[in-house]
This record gives structure tokens, C-alpha cells and sequence, in this order.
């Protein structure tokens, strides 16, 4: 890339820059060049330059002037005027706001202990990287976490990654370390990818730059989508498995079974490099095909065929997506998927997965700021004893006994809430938000809510409404995988001067100098960064500004190499030192060496007279163009490609019920009910539904009780509390019961 | 000569990035495009085959990006295009092109 970062006149000028939120994104840091003109952002252009997009964008980064110049954006800090929930709100410096949220945090802090304050996170933007530095390192607090139920996005995997093969992220090989993108010389691309319970193309997810897949399918690349929906991508692959939502750890196993029975695995990798084969052989044979075909409601034929291919067509890859976190059972099915990958030899090879810490750079500073909390207090973090597996792998607390400590007031007093990048009500997929608004607003005698626009979560809670900078608006650091994986380092480098509004490690230094000063000795966001990238690297953030991203090159097989470990034994870094097909810490924490299936909570297997009454089974969480979760509500542009909450609706069920394409329908369980659009198509399987989350309406009353809507169409108050695996992880947004009927309107 | 665009809709993913980038080149506002999605609607052909496409055409609006072009740079759709399949040039030569492509494709002009 061009050193140039910067070029124009003082009044009109570009900005080279790597995207990292807000608005919300995964830590992709796809390339951009802004326009700016009189200090207004006035147009985007992707960066060509970048060795990931090459110029291309999204439509949330192309939309991104009428985002950062919205006039319905907050760009001063708010203080309540009225009471909680009637929207009534008065301007305050950024003085008053900060010293008011830290004399309240002192004032309650020592009234009912430092885990009094809980940092309450969203997923994706920059909020997610810094949560635990302004926990831990600014209010000195163990209580943050994100109110997602069984701790059911991007953690399971990363944790499951941690333990099988002791690394970070196990990640598609798309050549991402290389300059030279797909030409490096000894790449290649893979044979095949099984894009699994997973929409890579929308998703973007955790770093991965998603239409890699189409530049892949382009050199030759098959894809196998395994789903109950047709994607655009399943609609384009080689073999799409549409199996009944939650049986996934079975089909892993059956795919498990052929390979071995078959003979068709890498037996120079399983001899030298894995523990547990002859265990888990033997597990696997519980899980023939023929009958895994009838618990996944899938012809027999896939399996074999789907096993077979990927075995032998070398290298070949896999994608997991958040289905692994979403599904109670899917702590083994990463397993499966982990173990597919190893017993293949397509871990560390090129065109296979890429693997490397578990964190590294600011990855790993931002769980190292721990050191500021007291002895003990780390170790007595909501839920740690309870769930030891989560609490070795995650510094955050158990998101379902945090609900209860909230509601019973036990074993913590929980009393102010530092809500950052989560309209948590409304939010990502957090089940019962019902729950959770009242048990927040019963406790809380003070929140403090760090956004971009007002949201039913600030409404319905914030006493300080603090605003949030877009990346045009401050100065920083893109690290896919949050450093367990991490492709590139990319410069955010500030566009615009916005007073008004703040970047979260600008939160961190500002609130950090008022409550920890010993922690945070920096001058401002670029001298932070400059010091943290000289501590890992050997040139600082100017440097790093002039070169766009920093791409330190790849090596593959770092097991046979000696360095996937500290102490440079070859190997992996778990007990045995080999990928451990069968766990030896799994035993430990009380969970099944080997992976295994079981039943849904609710399922038509497990539940009979419940799925009597509520046939169909209900899936949440799919992702689109056109938002981040519930992001982008606002964005007129965005908002005519997608107005509504949509239903996805096989036309067997929508006759059955009365439902044509386009109706209003309502969704009902025994938890609630609530109000989408239907969209009538055989890309669903039949007997199962989709349905969009994170809905809320901008553009209705914001004020108490109709909160922008959003009760009227949240699939997640039809989700239920704590159904979640052994070891903590997993939940049940993808395996859920309901029925469906002919609604009048988005009222019911 | 008459500008084109090569649309290979084997590829095209149905991002609408197309239709805003084109929208922000010529400062258009909601309702309007210069280039417009299209969409068959997904359906099956057999057991073990699904068919969905998406194909942007161009309406009267589109100018092929002629300053942008005049600066040599790719029009704002096939820039920013997330598959990567939309190629700009001269309808003869991106015809003679498409006549040896296999798969979904199109040569498309509004001149």
C-alpha cells in the first residue's frame, strides 16, 4: 500500500483508513478512502489497495456519511430530565458527564463493593475489545459480560478451540496473512469448504472478510452448505444438507464414522499428532449414517458423500458459525468439526485452517488489565465456580446466573450498570429480554449508556446517555479475531474532529484517569496505541498509519516446528500435546471426554405434547446485508431493502396456516408472542421457521411504554432462561418451539 | 463506442452494494437507481439442485460513471461490487469476452 494515509487541501481532503465500528462491524478492517470537506464526511470509496476487500465494500460502510451525519444522532452527553422510560433528556458537558459517572461508581462501589458495577458489552464493535480494560482496569469491577444466554457467541468456539487444539481461532486458510492474497506462492486454494451453520457472505464473521468465499468458488473451490435454510450460498453449492436445527454434533459424528470406518483419514497426522483416535473411533460407531440421516432428517446419501469428498480432496476446509454457539449440543459439534479438521491433515496446511494463539497484541492486554482487580476477585467473578471450563477459558462472568444474581440480589448486590454498544432489550439474541429490562430496572440506582442513537435500552434505563465516535471520528487499531487469528494489524486513523463524542479507549483513559490513574498513563487514543504496538512490534502508530495494515507473514505446520507451544516442544499446547480428540480436561470440569448427541430441550423428539401444540421449530439469528443485529434501523437506504422483521416461511407450513407472502404473522410459545412479515419460500425446510432478530422501530414513540417498538416484533422473548450445555456454552436459539397464525398488523 | 458492463451473475450474491455505491456517485435519493437488482426467487430444479439468482440491469439513469472512468478508475457498481463480477469496457470487447465465459453472464448497456 501507497504510505500516504492523508492527502488534500486543509478544507477538502481523503483519509486512508482499516473500518472497525461504530457502526457495528466484526474486527474485519476492510479498506476505505474518506472524503471529507469542511470537516464533514462527505463520501466513501473502497481502498483497492487493501489486500482483503481490493476496493470492494458492503452496504453498511457505503451508507456510511448518512450513519456518521444522521440528524437523529447524539453528539452530546445527555443527563435524564424525566423519569426512566419518558425519553425526557438534558445536554451536559463531557465534564459534568464523566465526573458524575465516576462519582456515582465511588459513591456505590462503597456502599456494595466494586462488582457492584457491571460493564455490560455488545458483539462487534469496538466495545467488545475494550470491556473487559474498562472493568477491569478503569472500575475495577469483575462483573462484565455480555447478557447473552450460555455465553452463546464466538466464546464456546474460541474456548472448544482453546482445549481440542490449544490454540486461537481455527480459521478458512484464504491466504489473509500474504500480501500477495491468493498469488502467494505455496497457497492453495481448498478443495472444498463446508460453510457450516454459518452465513459468511452477510456475517463477515470475527475478521473473516466473507466474499473470500465467492473469490475462492471463482479459482475452483465447492462448497458444502449445511443449513435447514437455503442460503444464496447453499443455493450455490455442491451439496447443501438441510438438517433438522440442533442434531449437528450427530451429523459431525457420522461424518466422523465414515472417515475412519472408510479408512480415509490422514494417518500420518492422527499417529504423530492426535490423542484419543482409538476412543473416539469407537464413540463414532454409535453414529452410523444411516442412522444419523434419521435423527437430522436428511437422505443417507449426503453424509457418505459429503465425508467422503472432504477427506479426500486435500486440502480441503471448514467454516463454523454461530450455530456452534447457538445450539445446546454444540460444544460437541465443534468437536466434531475440530476433530474432521485434524484427522484429515488440514489443520496448519495451506488452503486448510490457519491457527495461532490463543491471543496475542491487544487480544491478550485487554484480559492482562485483570492485574487490577484484588486478590481473589477475578476467581470470584459471577458464575466462575460454577462453570470452571467457561471461567478458564473467559474472563467474562456466566450471563444467566448474572440474570439471577440481578433478580434475587445474591451473591452480589448489582446496582449500576455500564452498559456499552448493547441496545441489550432489543439486542443481538438475548433471550428473555423482558427479564433482563425489569430485573435492570428494578436494581440499577444508576446506568450510564454508551450509543450512537437513542435506543428502548437508554430510553427504558440511562441516567447518562454518553455518545459513541464512528471510526471516521477516532483514531485506532483493527485486529481480526481480536488477535486469535490475527491476519493483519490495520490503522483507524481519525477523519473528522468530532468533540462531542468518544471512542472507547478514549472512555478508558478519560474514565480510567478519574478512577485507576496508575493504569492509564497515557496522553490520548494515539499515543495509547503507538506505546501498545511498540511493545509487540518494532515500529509505532505513525508507522503503522503509513503502511495501511501490517501483514507479518504466515508459517504453517507450526506443530511439527515446535511453535504452537512456549516451551518450543513440537506439538500442541493442551495436557497431551496433541489435538485431543478424546479431552482430558473435559473429565475434569464433569463433561464427556468425547464428543456426543442429545436431544434439543424442546424438540418433537424430546418434547411430544409440547411440539403438539407448537409444531413448528423455531430458528433465530440469521444475518443480512443491511444491519448489524440491531443496528442500521435508522438508515433510510438500508431500511427500504429491508423494512421489516421477517419470518422465513416453507410454503407446506404457510398454506397449513392461512399465511401468504407478505402477511403479518404472529409467532407464539409459551414464553410470548410477537409480530413479523412473512416471507413464504421453499428455501426453508418444511416443519421449521427463520426468524430475524433485533428488531425495534426508530421511527415509532420512543417513550414508555411502546419503547420504539420493540416488544412488537423481539423473537427473543420467545426464547427461554438458562437451557444451556454442561459446561455453560450453548443455548437455544436455533432449536426452539412454536406455532404460527395470520396476524392483522405488526400489532398482533 | 458504447460503454458496457460485463455482468457475470454466476457470482452476484444479491449484496446491493451496486445499487448505493451507484446511488452516492450520482447523488441520488431514495427510490432512484442508476443500476437495480434483480431477483428469479429462489425454487428447486431437483433433489440435489436450487436455483437463485440475482442480475443488476441498468436504468436510465446510469452515465457509466463517465468521470470516474475519464480519471481511470472502474465505475462506483464494479468497484465496489463484493463479488467481484461486474467488469466495465466497451460492449464489443466485454461481448467478444462473455462469448468465451462459461456459466451466468451478460453484456448490458443503456447507451
Amino acid at each position: 500500500m501507497k504510505d500516504q494515509w492523508k492527502w488534500g487541501t486543509e478544507d477538502d481532503y481523503w483519509v486512508r483508513t482499516c473500518a472497525w465500528s461504530a457502526p457495528g462491524c466484526h474486527p474485519v478492517g476492510c479498506g476505505l478512502r474518506l472524503h471529507v470537506v469542511n470537516n464533514k464526511l462527505v463520501g466513501v470509496e473502497g481502498d483497492e489497495e487493501h489486500p482483503h476487500n481490493k476496493g470492494r465494500l458492503c452496504v453498511r460502510c457505503l451508507t456510511l456519511p448518512e450513519y456518521v451525519n444522521h440528524p437523529q444522532r447524539i453528539t452530546t452527553p445527555l443527563k435524564r430530565a424525566g423519569e426512566r422510560g419518558e425519553n425526557k433528556w438534558t445536554e451536559i458537558t463531557w465534564d459534568e458527564a464523566l465526573d458524575t459517572v465516576a462519582e456515582k461508581a465511588t459513591e456505590l462501589q462503597g456502599k456494595y463493593g466494586m462488582d457492584t458495577v457491571m460493564v455490560i458489552q455488545g458483539t462487534g464493535r469496538q466495545a467488545a475489545l475494550f470491556s473487559p480494560p474498562i472493568a477491569f482496569g478503569v472500575f475495577r469491577t469483575s462483573t462484565t459480560l455480555m447478557g447473552i444466554s450460555g455465553y452463546s457467541c464466538y466464546g464456546p468456539r474460541c474456548a472448544i478451540a482453546e482445549f481440542v487444539f490449544g490454540t486461537g481461532y481455527p480459521e478458512l486458510d484464504y491466504a489473509p496473512y500474504f500480501p500477495e492474497s491468493y498469488d502467494h506462492p505455496g497457497y492453495e486454494p481448498p478443495k472444498y469448504i463446508i460453510s457450516w451453520g454459518k452465513m459468511p457472505l452477510t456475517s463477515n464473521g470475527d475478521g473473516l472478510f466473507g466474499h473470500a468465499l465467492i473469490d475462492l468458488m471463482k479459482r475452483g473451490t465447492k462448497i458444502v452448505s449445511i443449513d435447514p435454510r437455503i442460503t444464496w450460498l447453499g443455493a450455490h453449492s455442491e451439496t447443501v444438507i438441510r438438517l433438522r436445527p440442533g442434531t449437528d454434533a450427530a451429523l459431525g459424528l457420522a461424518f466422523l464414522n465414515v472417515i475412519i470406518e472408510e479408512d480415509l483419514y490422514d494417518h500420518d497426522f492422527v499417529e504423530n499428532w492426535t490423542y484419543g483416535f482409538d476412543e473416539l473411533a469407537e464413540r463414532c460407531r454409535e453414529y452410523p449414517p444411516e442412522k444419523v440421516a434419521e435423527i437430522c432428517g436428511i437422505p443417507v446419501k449426503q453424509i457418505y458423500h459429503v465425508a467422503r469428498e472432504f477427506a479426500t480432496n486435500k486440502p480441503s476446509s471448514l467454516l463454523w458459525g454461530l450455530t456452534f454457539d447457538q445450539t445446546t449440543c454444540g460444544g460437541q459439534a465443534s468437536h466434531c468439526a475440530l476433530a474432521m479438521l485434524a484427522i484429515c491433515g488440514y489443520v496448519d496446511v495451506p488452503g486448510g485452517v490457519t491457527v495461532g494463539q490463543p491471543s496475542t497484541f491487544l487480544g491478550k492486554w485487554r484480559v492482562d488489565t485483570r492485574s487490577n482487580l484484588a486478590p481473589g476477585q477475578f476467581e470470584n467473578r459471577i458464575g466462575a465456580k460454577q462453570y470452571p471450563a467457561a471461567a478458564a477459558s473467559q474472563w467474562v462472568c456466566n450471563p444467566d446466573l448474572t440474570l439471577e444474581c440481578l433478580e434475587n440480589d445474591e451473591p452480589k448486590q448489582l446496582r449500576m450498570a455500564y452498559i456499552q454498544s448493547t441496545n441489550i432489550i432489543a439486542a443481538t439474541n438475548n433471550v428473555q429480554p423482558q427479564r433482563w429490562y425489569k430485573a435492570l430496572k428494578e436494581r440499577m440506582e444508576f446506568v450510564v449508556v454508551r450509543d450512537l442513537f437513542m435506543t428502548p435500552t437508554a430510553v427504558a434505563l440511562a441516567d447518562i446517555f454518553l455518545p459513541v465516535a464512528t471510526f471516521p471520528e477516532l483514531d485506532g487499531v483493527v485486529l481480526p479475531h481480536y488477535g486469535r487469528n490475527p491476519f493483519f494489524v490495520g490503522a483507524i486513523n481519525k477523519a473528522i474532529d468530532n468533540p462531542g463524542v468518544r471512542s472507547d479507549m478514549e472512555m478508558c483513559l478519560e474514565l480510567g484517569k478519574r478512577l485507576n490513574p496508575a493504569a492509564w498513563p497515557y496522553k490520548d487514543a494515539a499515543d495509547f496505541y503507538d506505546k501498545q504496538i511498540r511493545a509487540s512490534y518494532d515500529f509505532g502508530f505513525d508507522d503503522l498509519r503509513k503502511m495501511g495494515v501490517y501483514q507479518g507473514g504466515y508459517t504453517y505446520q507450526k506443530h511439527a516446528k515446535g511453535m504452537l507451544r512456549g516451551d518450543g516442544v513440537p506439538g500442541f499446547n493442551t495436557p497431551s500435546t496433541k489435538v485431543e480428540l478424546s479431552s482430558l480436561l473435559y473429565p475434569v470440569w464433569g463433561e464427556d471426554a468425547l464428543p456426543y448427541y442429545h436431544e434439543p430441550y424442546f424438540s418433537p423428539i424430546s418434547t411430544p405434547e409440547l411440539a403438539a401444540e407448537y409444531p413448528l421449530i423455531l430458528t433465530t439469528g440469521g444475518r443480512k446485508y443491511t444491519s448489524f443485529h440491531s443496528e442500521h434501523r435508522h438508515i433510510d437506504s438500508l431500511r427500504e431493502i429491508d423494512k421489516w422483521a421477517k419470518i422465513t416461511i416453507n410454503p407446506i407450513d404457510a398454506e397449513a396456516n392461512g399465511i401468504q407472502n407478505g402477511d403479518w404473522v404472529t409467532v407464539e410459545n409459551w414464553l410470548g408472542k410477537c409480530q413479523l412479515k412473512a416471507w413464504v419460500s421453499p428455501v426453508m425446510k418444511p416443519g421449521v421457521v427463520h426468524c430475524e432478530h433485533g428488531w425495534w422501530y426508530p421511527e415509532q414513540e420512543g417513550a414508555e411504554p411502546n419503547l420504539f417498538g420493540v416488544w412488537k416484533s423481539n423473537i427473543n422473548m420467545l426464547l427461554p432462561h438458562f437451557c444451556v450445555g454442561k459446561l455453560g456454552f450453548g443455548s437455544i436459539y436455533k432449536e426452539m418451539l412454536c406455532k404460527i397464525y395470520k396476524a392483522e398488523s405488526l400489532e398482533g | 463506442m458504447k460503454s458496457a458492463l460485463l455482468i457475470n451473475y454466476e457470482y452476484c450474491t444479491g449484496c446491493h452494494s451496486c445499487e448505493i455505491a451507484c446511488r452516492n456517485e450520482l447523488g441520488l435519493g431514495l427510490g432512484t437507481w442508476g443500476i437495480k437488482m434483480l431477483e428469479s426467487e429462489p425454487f428447486q430444479i431437483d433433489e440435489d439442485t436450487w436455483n437463485w439468482d440475482y442480475a443488476p440491469i441498468l436504468t436510465s439513469l446510469c452515465n457509466m460513471c463517465a468521470d470516474r472512468v475519464a480519471e481511470g478508475k472502474d465505475p462506483a457498481c464494479a468497484h465496489h461490487c463484493l463479488a467481484n463480477c461486474i467488469e466495465y469496457g466497451t460492449f464489443e470487447e466485454l461481448a467478444k469476452k462473455a462469448a468465451e465465459m462459461p456459466g451466468k453472464v451478460y453484456v448490458i448497456s443503456n447507451q
